[in-house]
């Protein structure tokens, strides 16, 4: 059964474009387990799904509520990482500070993936001024110092998640356009295009069904990649206070209010951070294994 | 003395072509920086439109009459057309007029120019540390390429960019300071230490040296050494990949068997003859690693209390002072800006592969 199963994965002439897909997702799979990076990036990524997602059954206690007679109690069985300075678990404060980390991380690749694709792959694809301009203007926001400039439209908007994934989201994109762009110039070229202008394909469609998904492996390597320094801007913004705003527990606001008691209390701040450290480096692992294992070319 | 031998075979026909393009690179460089420029002050305009802080409020004070208000409305141009009002905003810019900071109710220009050398000494040590480790560690893993000191140097440099500033900063303090005792705390100097030298440059190691007072010298470099070797970490996790890639494209080529076979030891090839030919591109990543320190210093800053640029920026932020706030942005933008593109311009006049687009 499994022979019969990978074989039909693994065939040369898939029967079907569904056959093709799965075909291909196999392989892509198979690659990545069989890559050391990849799989601890892959296995860190995961549990901080799984944190995310079950945080309000991994601990029993709630990431708000304040025990004051129990304030900077260091780590115990009762609390394994000890409380903050309002009593608080931190290991609850951790799991659910997951959450906020997902979401500003899913947000700003929804908003920064559709623009770079769509700047990069019109201006590849249409060339001339349209390709001039745009380009243009991806040089003007790609020089942009990233963490000043989300300091100061965090400033202006005042502080919370939605602010700080706009902010992040400004001076994000840019790299996306370039990579989109260069991928659609090579891809322009094929005789493939060529056919489908042929049998009188639009520009619209040519564009989003045939250069888009080409253009998808690279933008999402990138993505995996990028990850990282999305989390660590955050995180940033949220340890100078302009992140997601209190009672919500997010680990660079946690690590800020661990910044007074860190030589008496070490693990209210050490911990929340250790957390960014760790789900950093999977992201870079499983970043770096993608690329390895789509892209060997630029490894 | 190595040669490139590529650029001995570029000589001629396209020595003339390179003059010719010369010109317009400039020129395009120039425009190019000013697009840039116009883009980043449009942005802070913008940005200083989207506050709640009402800037006629800001100059009158809330118990003005309507027609003082009025006044002072009309005076800041706020009934002129959009673009005219950044028209007004970029030559303020353009004079050095960044407007008065709220909160030292000085020029903003002023305390930009005060706090800077902090920033300027602080990132300075740091590349200085980053470039020390970070190009031999890259050129040590290029030519162990595969061997256990190249995984070493990778996780260590994958560390780098994994690990929160201002946390390693404060895990350092804690460690470094608070149980080790091997450095000094927050902030440049000690209380009793400070305003003790002539201020000359700013730069307090270099005025201390200039006025011989070693306790302060070292009292300063105690203060110095942990927040410039954690942001050199930074910088040398970058400087250190980039070295690895260029060097491993170089010792791909046939020169170094050529080196090799003439009898040459292994590590004079990889020193002698390869590494001479990734200064170009190594200078333009160290360039732009300098630059991204000056923005990497913002949280490092406020970590250690260091009175520079982003502990200025910050302290603005907490207290509604706009001015400051965008005259550091533009200012921290400006020499950003202008490093990257000239990193930029720089690589592409001196690489010969480049020269063709």
């Amino acid at each position: 059964m499994t022979d019969t199963l990978s074989s039909w994965l693994t065939t040369d002439a898939p029967a079907s474009r569904r056959q093709a897909v799965l075909g291909n997702l196999y392989r892509g799979g198979t690659a990545i387990l069989r890559n050391p990076t990849a799989l601890v990036g892959l296995i860190i990524v995961a549990l901080l799904l799984l944190a995310a997602v079950f945080a309000p059954l991994l601990s029993t206690y709630s990431p708000i509520a304040q025990d004051l007679p129990n304030r900077l109690a260091p780590p115990s069985p009762a609390h394994w990482f000890g409380t903050d300075e309002l009593g608080r678990d931190i290991l609850a404060r951790t799991l659910f500070g997951a959450r906020v980390t997902l979401t500003i991380v899913a947000l700003v690749s929804i908003v920064v993936a559709p623009i770079g694709l769509a700047v990069g792959t019109v201006a590849g694809y249409a060339g001339g001024w349209v390709d001039a301009v745009l380009m243009r203007i991806t040089d003007v926001f790609l020089a942009f110092p990233r963490l000043v400039l989300a300091l100061a439209f965090a400033a202006a908007l005042g502080p919370g998640i939605e602010n700080a994934v706009i902010a992040i989201s400004l001076t994000a994109w840019p790299a996306y356009a370039r990579i989109a762009r260069s991928e659609t110039l090579a891809i322009a070229q094929s005789d493939f295009i060529q056919a489908a202008v042929l049998q009188g394909a639009s520009t619209w469609r040519i564009l989003f069904r045939h250069i888009v998904p080409l253009c998808l492996s690279s933008v999402i390597v990138r993505l995996t990649l990028d990850m990282a320094g999305i989390i660590l801007t955050a995180a940033g913004l949220g340890f100078l206070g302009l992140g997601a705003q209190p009672p919500t527990a997010e680990w660079g606001a946690m690590v800020s209010s661990g910044r007074d008691v860190i030589l008496d209390q070490w693990w209210v701040a050490t911990i929340p951070g250790l957390a960014i450290f760790i789900v950093s480096l999977g992201f870079n692992l499983l970043g770096d294994g993608l690329r390895d294992v789509f892209d060997p070319k630029s490894a | 003395m190595t040669t490139d031998s590529r650029a001995i075979v570029v000589a001629s026909p396209q020595r003339r072509r390179f003059a010719a393009t010369l010109a317009q690179r400039i020129a395009s460089f120039i425009i190019t920086l000013a697009v840039t420029f116009v883009g980043l002050t449009a942005v802070t305009f913008f940005i200083s439109r989207l506050t709640k802080i009402d800037p006629v409020l800001a100059v009158v004070g809330d118990k003005a009459t309507k027609s003082a208000y009025d006044a002072a409305f009309r005076a800041l141009g706020l009934d002129q057309p959009l673009y005219v009002q950044y028209l007004i905003y970029l030559r303020r810019l353009l004079s050095g007029d960044f407007g008065v900071s709220v909160l030292t109710s000085r020029p903003v220009l002023d305390d930009l120019l005060r706090v800077f050398p902090a920033t300027f000494e602080l990132s300075t040590i740091a590349i200085i540390i980053g470039v020390a480790i970070g190009v031999p560690a890259g050129v040590i893993a290029a030519a162990r390429k595969g061997r256990w000191i190249d995984h070493v140097i990778r996780i260590v440099g994958l560390f780098g960019y994994s690990v929160p500033v201002f946390w390693l900063g404060l895990v350092g303090l804690f460690i470094f300071y608070g149980r080790l005792g091997w450095v000094a705390g927050t902030g440049r100097l000690d209380v009793f230490y400070i305003d003790v030298v002539t201020q000359r440059t700013g730069i307090i190691l270099l005025d201390a040296a200039l006025d011989g007072n070693w306790d302060v010298f070292t009292n300063a470099f105690s203060h110095l050494i942990l927040p410039a070797s954690l942001l050199g970490y930074f910088s040398l996790a970058y400087i250190a990949r980039m070295t690895r890639s260029f060097m491993i494209d170089q010792l791909g080529h046939e020169y170094v068997t050529a080196a090799r076979i003439k009898g040459n030891s292994f590590w004079r090839t990889v020193w002698r003859h390869a590494f001479p030919n990734i200064l170009v591109p190594l200078i333009t990543v160290i360039g732009l690693s300098y630059a991204s320190l000056l923005e990497g210093a913002v949280l490092t800053e406020t970590v250690f209390a260091w009175p520079g640029l982003g502990n200025y920026i910050t302290h603005a932020l907490f207290n509604s002072d706009m001015n400051a706030v965008l005259g550091g942005t533009v200012l921290v933008g400006a020499v950003f800006i202008t490093i990257n593109l000239i990193c930029d311009l720089l690589y592409k006049l001196v690489d010969p592969r480049l020269r063709a687009r």
